[in-house]
């Protein structure tokens, strides 16, 4: 990777004693795409509204290309952003929403029209030039919105949830869209999400973030096959979580069976979790089972069953091609490389317990159900009436 | 045809009240006051007051101008304040509507009277008293006061309602305070000023209470004119002419300020 561009340290914030971010230490490279993923109300969105300027971090320092710019207001940082619900000037038509910064930036008339009409190409709105704002589509705005965020070359542009408002069609080409806008032009991107999907699809480092701290920093593919705690684990894809006991390297004991594994490192008899993902188990005939359960309710979902199963109490939910009718007994194996050992952490015994399954694990695989919009809202509104007056003071 | 039905006693009030009387109006207008034969000599009588539309709505005008000069920095102010604060400054502003609008006028003369307050304040001082009422400046401050408040609520609410992240898109895209102001919150708020013009407009200048009360017989408004023919020199023939004369400008002002907010459903046309 190239050079580091912005760094947070320690950066902790509270709104009226509540502490929405809790020391965040955070480093973001030069041409990174880096995703800010997890629940709502995880620090995400501050976090993104303090490397913008929005907010100041009650304690902490923002470094941007090594210099220290807490206090460096808005218009005079080198990011800019896409905001939640993109925030177009409804006065303004499309070409005047992308022209605005340039305008205020006083480049001379024929270089603007040169760079919005391009950018208007990159974004496939040629032709929209002198549509309002309220004639375009929820897609189309998406779009003159990165345009105008694009269109001044910013070094990092940032982000909000930008496909949040999208249909699952549109969002998935947009997607793709932004991964290729975001290499062609090779500028940093710091993306907010709650979508798991999207941050892993997209992202060249996925940060996943709760209860104002950071929980793991990795690629995505790390993230998903070495989650560091239970939080992890489960937010990110499925996973069945069990206590276990690491009674050496590379050998755990579960459910009073000992299991071959990778993982090295524990202290002799630590308590671990163990994660074990639900596309990762082979189902077998009973008699060759290392474990046998008894299948509990089979759900259909296109490419695989959603199967979950009953072992000693503790159901699993297990993904197959197969089908298995429910009351059917069945064994499963695993192979060392199935098995994920974590530490035990503050999650622990939260997450990865499949006995309440059905309406828990439905919502969360619906994007459209998740709360994020709902309960992030008041919060965000409250900061920015903040930053509003203090922007009124100076007039 | 139930919600029809609904709008029924709406429909009688408006007939009786609004349709006939503009009929009777119109009538009038048009007739003789003797022979109450059809007749235009009312509507060719009124370019004798022309002068005084003239300085009616120059009054008015300047009015209108004045309480959009002063009432934006109040409402762009209150529109910044906490819940709480907005609650009780907007409260404050309203406070005066709620005494009589005669009374307050009442008030003014008795601040402003060559032996008023102000001026016997400045006698004690042993300074000689100041021209302060009869003249077009004391008109002026009187629907300054008295309407200012119809400037502010539309203002404020076109604040109040203003899309906060569109003030922080503009700060991301390079805007100071100032530009952020001129680019994007003025602008959005135009349809406010011209709801706001419409509603001191209109009463200021068909106003006849301010001007006797406050102004002089230079300062006569088209009001007191039509008050004076109906009650005075007992001519309801001009004054219904006159009457709608001022009722044609009104609609012809409110369709100027309509024009140029074109579609917005902000303004208030009354």
């Amino acid at each position: 990777m190239s050079k580091e561009l912005i760094r947070l340290v320690a950066n902790t914030m509270a709104f009226d004693g509540e502490t929405v971010l809790d020391s965040i230490d955070l480093s973001i490279n030069d041409k990174e795409f880096l995703t800010l993923l997890g629940p709502s109300g995880c620090g995400k969105t501050t976090t993104l509204r303090i490397i913008g300027g929005f907010l100041t971090p009650t304690s902490g320092d923002v470094f941007f290309d090594g210099e220290r710019i807490n206090d460096l207001p808005p218009h005079k940082r080198k990011v800019n952003t896409v905001f939640q619900r993109y925030a177009l000037f409804p006065h303004l038509d499309v070409y005047e929403n992308v022209a605005f910064g340039l305008r205020i930036a006083k480049v001379p008339e024929k270089e603007i029209d040169d760079r919005v009409t391009e950018m208007l190409e990159i974004v496939s709105l040629k032709g929209f030039e002198n549509r309002e704002i309220t004639q375009l589509s929820g897609g189309q705005q998406q779009r003159v919105a990165i345009a105008r965020a694009l269109v001044n070359r910013p070094k990092v542009l940032l982000l909000d949830e930008p496909l949040g408002a999208l249909d699952l069609r549109l969002r998935k080409d947009m997607q793709q869209e932004l991964k290729k806008i975001q290499q062609t032009l090779g500028i940093t991107f710091i993306y907010v999400t709650h979508d798991q999907e999207e941050a892993l699809a997209m992202s060249d480092t996925v940060v996943v973030m709760n209860r104002g701290r950071i929980q793991q920093i990795g690629t995505p593919e790390d993230i998903y096959n070495e989650p560091k705690n239970a939080f992890v684990a489960d937010f990110i894809g499925e996973s069945n979580i069990l206590d276990g006991i690491m009674l050496e390297d590379r050998l755990v004991k579960f459910f009073g069976r000992k299991f071959v594994c990778v993982d090295t490192g524990f202290e002799k008899d630590e308590p671990v979790d163990v994660v074990i993902r639900p596309e990762d188990v082979d189902i077998v005939p009973e008699k060759d089972g290392q474990l046998t359960g008894k299948v509990t309710s089979v759900t259909f979902k296109g490419v695989h069953y959603d199967t979950i199963v009953d072992f000693h109490g503790f159901k699993w939910l297990i993904q197959t091609t197969d089908y298995y009718p429910v009351d059917s007994i069945i064994g499963i194996r695993l192979n060392p490389d199935d098995i994920h050992i974590m530490k035990k952490s503050e999650y622990s015994g939260l997450y990865g317990d499949y006995s309440s399954y059905s309406e828990e694990y439905e919502e969360l695989n619906d994007p459209d159900l998740f709360p994020e919009d709902i309960s992030e809202e008041p919060q965000e509104l409250s900061q920015s009436a903040e930053g509003e007056e203090a922007g009124k003071d100076e007039n | 045809m139930r919600t029809k039905r609904l709008a029924v006693p709406y429909l009688i009030w408006m007939v009786i009240f609004t349709i006939i009387p503009l009929g009777i109006v119109l009538y009038f207008a048009f007739t003789d006051s003797v022979s109450h034969a059809f007749t235009l000599e009312n509507i060719i009588r009124i370019s004798n007051y022309m002068p005084v539309f003239i300085n009616s709505i120059w009054l008015a005008l300047i009015s209108s101008l004045l309480c959009i000069v002063i009432g934006y920095p109040v409402a762009y102010y209150i529109a910044g304040r906490s819940p709480a604060m907005q609650r009780f400054l907007y409260m404050l502003i309203m406070l005066p509507m709620c005494i009589s609008f005669l009374l307050r006028t009442m008030a003014w003369v008795s601040l402003l009277d060559d032996t008023g307050i102000i001026n016997g304040f400045i006698r004690t001082l042993g300074l000689k008293p100041l021209p302060l009422i009869r003249n077009n400046g004391a008109v002026i401050l009187g629907m300054v006061y008295n309407y200012l408040p119809y400037m502010i609520m539309p203002l404020y609410t076109v604040l109040i309602k203003m899309d906060r992240r569109l003030i922080e898109a503009a700060q991301d895209l390079g805007c100071d305070s100032v530009q952020v102001f001129q680019r994007v919150i003025f602008p959005l708020s135009i349809p406010g000023i011209l709801s706001g013009f419409t509603m001191v407009f209109v009463p200021a200048v068909s106003t006849f209470y301010i001007s006797q009360k406050l102004g002089s017989s230079g300062t006569t408004l088209i009001g007191d004119v039509i008050e004076s023919q109906f009650k005075a020199a007992y001519n309801p023939n001009l004054g219904a002419a006159l009457s709608l004369v001022l009722m044609i400008l009104v609609f012809i002002c409110i369709g100027i300020t309509n024009k140029f907010s074109d579609n917005d459903e902000e303004v208030v046309t009354i």
